[in-house]
């Protein structure tokens, strides 16, 4: 891993991107990483393109800017594709995650032409079957993960069953069904070729 | 041990305000520094703390609030942002001038208007001539540690002076970072119980505070007040040294990085000085001799201290998060030019006005300033010292 990762999240306000951002920096944290997780706040309201941003490093983080040439960039909504430039400063030897069932005709379409690895997942399918409740956020840690390699799968799981354990201590029927959304979505993001 | 921990920084800073336990915390929400009392009331609730928690109906009376408990002799918080301290005005300048050592964290938000959420430090350097004591923090790190310090400060014999630390509204309030929180005991036998020498629920020694004082004594007062903030210098050194006993972690006035040997230098505060500090490392990989000087300590003003570390450098920018509107310069620049005039240092230096209302700092904004430094380094000549930076075009 590099010494430092820079990551840009997009989503719309009450999908849980911010949520997703913050729990990536928990999970890095908790191996032993740098971190920081910061939205960036808006006009706060259900359904307004939101930004949320990562930095997770071995060394301490002094920056305090806005990310504008992230190694990875999570689409948690695929209705952004055509209204945010969300590859914008993204750069070509890093990769972008979308929650999408559209074809890699239409992505090469709506990335502007970016050369990176694109990698796909169906988060919608991935929470219906294991939550039964569309939260795509869960599913998007996962991708964004396995893509990134900021820490291992294994990694992952272990320490999100502790912090489930932990959000959910008053709704224990809900941690194995996130858990499984976890394992289902490492297995579900594809690489678009 | 320490004990690591990820937070933001109204998340460090209602810890500390925890650990410290005081008597009274009255505060009314505003948003970046809503968090703060937030948390803290949570604390309260589940019994954590034994403060009285006022849930005050306005800031006015959130500083009055503060003021009356002090005055009782108790050890009084509060938090706000902008308008928030705007509304405490007319309570800023009692408290500080009846000499109670309340201390206070200030989320830093633009005032308004227009109105906007976002940070800039024009709350601050509304109050900068207040007669309080002011801190300035880059990260979460600093704005815990700055509180933990501040009540030590605030209450010695030769201070009384009422204390408030800034940290940067969003950019480190509601940004989740490391940081070394301190054992719940330590920071209990560190910040200490509350004596003070004179309050009013002392029943063998009535008397009454904060009366009508006409031209008999009020000049004579504020003289007393003057040589408190002359006082708290020493007293600042003297905490952050017991601090640094602690903790390893060592404050002063300012933090000089990279500066010994600097040739072209920033001077700003709070989370800018961070990112300064990346470019800074970024500008000696190419063997630029840049520094950075980065005020913690802006009331009282370290003015002999701040001309020394500069004076062997060849240009300074000095970066105002608030315009002051007055056709010269903002307040950092005013201090710090000033400082470097009485004493006798002649080294240019330019000001420039960023980040109003929460429009982002970025390296590359950070490094056009260090750009037009070395140019002014080479011929000495500035067209215009009162600048912009990162405004659109």
């Amino acid at each position: 891993m590099n010494d430092l990762i820079e990551i840009r999240w997009h989503g719309r306000g009450g999908q849980g991107a911010k949520t997703a951002s913050l729990l990536l920096a928990d999970a890095a944290f908790n191996t032993g990483k740098f971190i920081q997780g910061f939205p960036e706040y808006g006009p706060e309201r259900m359904g307004a393109p939101i930004t949320a941003y990562n930095r997770i490093s071995n060394k301490p983080i002094t920056i305090h800017s806005n990310i504008y040439e992230p190694d990875f960039v999570v689409v948690v909504d695929d209705t952004l594709l055509e209204s945010v430039p969300v590859t914008a400063g993204l750069k070509e030897n890093g990769a972008i995650v979308i929650n999408t069932t559209k074809d890699a005709e239409y992505l090469k379409k709506v990335l502007n032409g970016y050369k990176g690895n694109v990698y796909t997942i169906d988060a919608r399918k991935v929470s219906m079957e294991t939550l039964g409740k569309y939260f795509p956020n869960t599913p998007m840690l996962a991708a964004i993960v396995k893509v990134s390699g900021v820490m291992t799968d294994q990694e992952l799981l272990d320490d999100m069953k502790g912090s489930f354990k932990h959000k959910f201590a008053k709704k224990p029927e809900v941690i194995e069904p996130n858990m499984k959304a976890l394992e289902m979505a490492l297995q579900e993001v594809k690489k678009i070729q | 041990m320490s004990i690591r921990e990820r937070l933001s920084g109204n998340e460090a800073a209602a810890i500390a305000m925890k650990q410290i336990n005081p008597d009274v915390v009255a505060a009314f929400p505003i948003t970046p520094s809503t968090e703060i009392p937030q948390y803290f009331s949570t604390f309260v609730s589940n019994g954590t703390v034994d403060t009285e928690f006022v849930a005050v109906e306005s800031e006015h009376s959130a500083m009055s609030a503060c003021i009356g408990a002090e005055a009782a002799g108790g050890r009084a918080m509060t938090a706000t942002s902008a308008n928030g301290l705007s509304f405490m005005w007319e309570m800023i300048y009692i408290a500080s001038s009846m000499r109670l050592p309340i201390v206070m964290s200030l989320v830093n938000r633009a005032v308004s208007g227009p109105l906007n959420i976002h940070n800039d430090h024009s709350d601050a350097m509304g109050v900068r001539d207040a007669g309080w004591i002011m801190l300035f923090s880059e990260n979460n790190q600093e704005a815990y540690d700055n509180l933990v310090m501040a009540h030590r400060i605030a209450e010695h014999k030769d201070v009384l002076l009422p204390l408030m630390v800034c940290q940067d509204g969003f950019i480190t309030s509601h940004s989740i970072e490391n940081i070394e929180l301190i054992e719940d005991d330590k920071v209990k036998e560190f910040v200490g119980k509350y004596k003070p020498e004179h309050y009013l629920l002392n029943a063998k020694e009535p008397i009454a505070m904060g009366p009508l004082d006409l031209q008999a004594y009020l000049f004579e007062h504020k003289k007393q007040q003057a040589q408190a903030m002359i006082n708290a210098k020493q007293v600042i050194l003297d905490v952050a040294k017991d601090f640094e006993k602690m903790t390893g972690r060592s404050y002063s006035f300012f933090e000089e990085y990279k500066l010994e040997d600097a040739e072209i230098a920033i001077v700003c505060m709070n989370s800018t000085a961070g990112t300064t500090k990346f470019v800074v490392d970024e500008l000696r990989s190419n063997g630029i001799k840049a520094g950075l000087l980065k005020v913690r300590v802006y009331r009282p003003f370290p003015a002999e201290e701040i001309a020394k570390a500069l004076s062997h450098v060849k240009a300074v920018a000095v970066l105002d998060k608030a315009d002051s509107l007055n056709a010269a310069g903002g307040a950092l620049y005013t201090d710090v030019t000033s400082a470097m005039y009485v004493n006798k240092n002649q080294v240019p230096t330019v000001n420039y006005i960023y980040g109003i209302g929460g429009r982002d700092t970025k390296g590359d904004d950070i490094k056009g300033v260090y750009e037009d430094l070395q140019k002014i380094a080479q011929t000495g000549n500035i067209e215009n010292p009162y600048r912009y930076m990162g405004l659109r075009g």
